[in-house]
């Protein structure tokens, strides 16, 4: 089973909502991230034949789709919010798509829907309706529904994103061993990054109605092609600083370090932090350091996000582990060392160096 | 917080409202000497005589039948037309659909008696005058735009993912109406229903016209009830409290959701 979008182009009246997408997904998992607005839904519902493409196919087993209708695709699709039939019990929400797949043996519905709500943790729900149901248990049967009956294509879009963050760690566990052994190509779309790299599954970067990058979800948190990949993948946000490559030196908000490789290519560059880089004390041998003025600290029980003032005007967010205490407007000092950098060419964001992966490869 | 006058104001309030009827129900139990007789808050001597006149008079029981064949009629009619238009106009986007959505609003702007003549002319022609059917496709008139608006805004109140899933479940659109779209708006079908009940029961002057013996509605034999003896009072407030009866039931069921309906499902 294998998914082909070829040259797939979505416009409405003036705006590009997908500009030129070529993707090949084979079967099993395939996570899709991206912001908000970066085209992952209209990318599904292109797929699912809700949306007609502008220009470009859809091609599922060879053969384009274009000409089949929503209903005899073979396909299932996954809301963000949940949707059930809210007249229908629990079970015969489940039993749908079977009922009306003529393939499907009527004898088999029963013993299905019991299969599938029992793996999605809901076997004992079965004889309630929707409206009777947590929030968390309404998406478990949305996503039995879709489960139920076996296609081409299923299609989650952002499953877990209106789910509380208890829910949404235990469903991704039962997910990610759910799917593992799909035979259908399975399309998850995400916003989270700790979902794309939890799944550990191939991974699309969409941005702006683009592909970005395909390749590895950890592959690319190591060492993103692109600033985009890099600000898509981290969470929290990357610290990006300033910075002119001068003499096969780097130089940033008053300090400076040798670049890793040759930089000839850029004078300016953009520098990205990953917030747990940054620290505020025991500095190594190396380490820039930036005097700054404390504006905020968000304890969050296991890590402290310490908002940082430069002197300059750029912000810095730090990392720290545990809870700690600060009175805002205190000075302190912020050191990230070189090694944990990634350097960006400001002009097209392409990654220049990163000295982690240099490191992991070839240290 | 309470406002002192707050009881007697609603007492007060809630005897002016009911007073008539209740006024009206004292006629229908009192012979017609008593009614024109001296006036008395108690009925003096208490019969069911009229209300034994109005079951037993053909032109009587046989008009207030009419009345209701011809508002049911009307009812399903109207809802069997509006569902799939107003299904079209919340889901699609056609040419021209939202001057249409209004110009079916306007329909309801016309007074009746403007649509007097044509249907008077027509009927005769068609031979649907003086016939049930006739009476409900023209309170269709007003009742179809009014149950479109209705069930346009509860539709709308309907996410549209559920239609998609549908679709992708396999549902065809039919059968996905009736099977999951249907259950779905119940209420706002029992606030239509009511709706195009209420305006078809109490619409006299288009049901009169068109009609003459065999479709009369209980308005029209009503407003009929001079003889040379005079008024049959007493037979004239039974009637009244027997028309009230229909209306009164048809509301206890959509009591809930009534206020949803008088703002067309947009709450």
């Amino acid at each position: 089973m294998a998914l082909v979008l070829d040259g797939v182009c979505v416009r409405q009246r003036d705006e590009i909502w997908l500009d030129d997408i070529n993707l090949e997904l084979s079967s099993g998992m395939t996570v899709l991230i991206g912001p908000l607005g970066a085209g992952k839904t209209t990318l599904m519902r292109v797929v699912a034949g809700l949306h007609p493409p502008g220009a470009g196919r859809v091609i599922v087993d060879g053969k384009d789709v274009a000409s089949i209708s929503v209903r005899k695709r073979s396909v299932a699709f996954v809301y963000q919010q949940f949707i059930n039939y809210p007249s229908l019990t629990v079970h015969e929400n489940i039993a749908s798509p079977l009922r009306l797949d003529r393939a499907f043996p009527k004898d088999q519905v029963d013993r299905r829907v019991g299969e599938v709500a029992e793996l999605m943790g809901i076997g004992d729900l079965l004889p309630r309706r929707p409206s009777e149901l947590s929030g968390g248990q309404q998406q478990r049967t949305a996503i039995a529904r879709a489960l139920a009956r076996p296609v081409d294509v299923l299609l989650l879009d952002e499953p877990l994103a209106n789910l509380d963050y208890k829910l949404r760690e235990q469903l991704r566990g039962d997910l990610k061993s759910m799917f593992g052994q799909s035979k259908g190509v399975v399309l998850y779309s995400t916003s989270d990054p700790a979902e794309a790299l939890g799944f550990a599954a191939p991974t699309v970067v969409l941005g702006e109605g683009r592909v970005r990058h395909v390749g590895d979800a950890a592959d690319m948190y190591d060492r993103p092609p692109t600033l985009a990949v890099a600000a898509t993948l981290s969470d929290p946000p990357l610290n990006l600083l300033p910075g002119v490559v001068r003499d096969g030196w780097i130089e940033c908000m008053g300090a400076s370090f040798e670049a890793p490789r040759a930089h000839a290519r850029a004078e300016r560059v953009v520098l990205g932090v990953r917030p747990h880089q940054v620290s505020i004390e025991g500095a190594g041998p190396g380490a820039l350091a930036f005097p700054a003025e404390i504006r905020l600290a968000e304890v969050t029980g296991s890590a402290t996000f310490l908002h940082l003032l430069l002197r300059g005007g750029t912000h810095l967010v730090a990392q720290l582990p545990g809870t700690r205490l600060f009175t805002p407007g205190q000075q302190a000092t912020a050191y990230v060392d070189p090694a944990h950098v990634l350097v960006f060419d400001e002009a097209g964001g392409d990654l220049l160096a990163s000295s982690t992966a240099e490191v992991d490869l070839h240290g | 917080m309470r406002l002192p006058w707050a009881r007697t104001v609603f007492w007060l309030y809630a005897a002016t409202l009911m007073l008539p009827l209740l006024w009206m129900f004292g006629m229908s139990i009192r012979p017609n000497e008593d009614i024109l007789g001296s006036f008395s808050l108690i009925p003096q001597r208490v019969t069911l005589e009229n209300y034994e006149t109005f079951f037993t008079n053909d032109v009587w029981y046989s008009s207030y039948l009419n009345s209701i064949l011809y508002t049911s009629m009307n009812a399903v009619m109207s809802l069997i037309v509006a569902l799939p238009a107003a299904y079209a106009f919340s889901r699609f986007r056609f040419a021209g659909d939202k001057h249409l959505f209004f110009w079916l609003l306007t329909n309801r702007m016309a007074p009746p008696a403007v649509f007097l003549l044509p249907f008077f002319q027509i009927y005769q022609s068609v031979g649907l005058f003086d016939t049930h059917l006739g009476v409900a496709i023209a309170h269709m008139l007003f009742n179809v735009p009014l149950a479109v608006w209705i069930l346009e805004g509860f539709m709308s109140g309907i996410p549209r993912e559920i239609d998609e899933t549908a679709a992708i479940d396999g549902y065809s659109l039919p059968r996905f109406f009736i099977r999951i779209f249907l259950p779905m708006i119940r209420s706002a079908i029992g606030v239509t229903a009511f709706f195009c009940f209420m305006f078809s029961w109490v619409e006299l002057l288009i049901a009169r016209t068109i009609t003459s013996v065999d479709a009369k509605p209980i308005a029209a034999t009503m407003t009929r009830t001079v003889s040379a003896a005079g008024v049959d009072w007493g037979l004239l407030a039974a009637a009244g409290v027997l028309t009230i009866i229909p209306g009164a039931i048809v509301i206890w069921f959509v009591r809930n959701y009534i206020a949803k309906g008088f703002s067309m499902g947009r709450v």
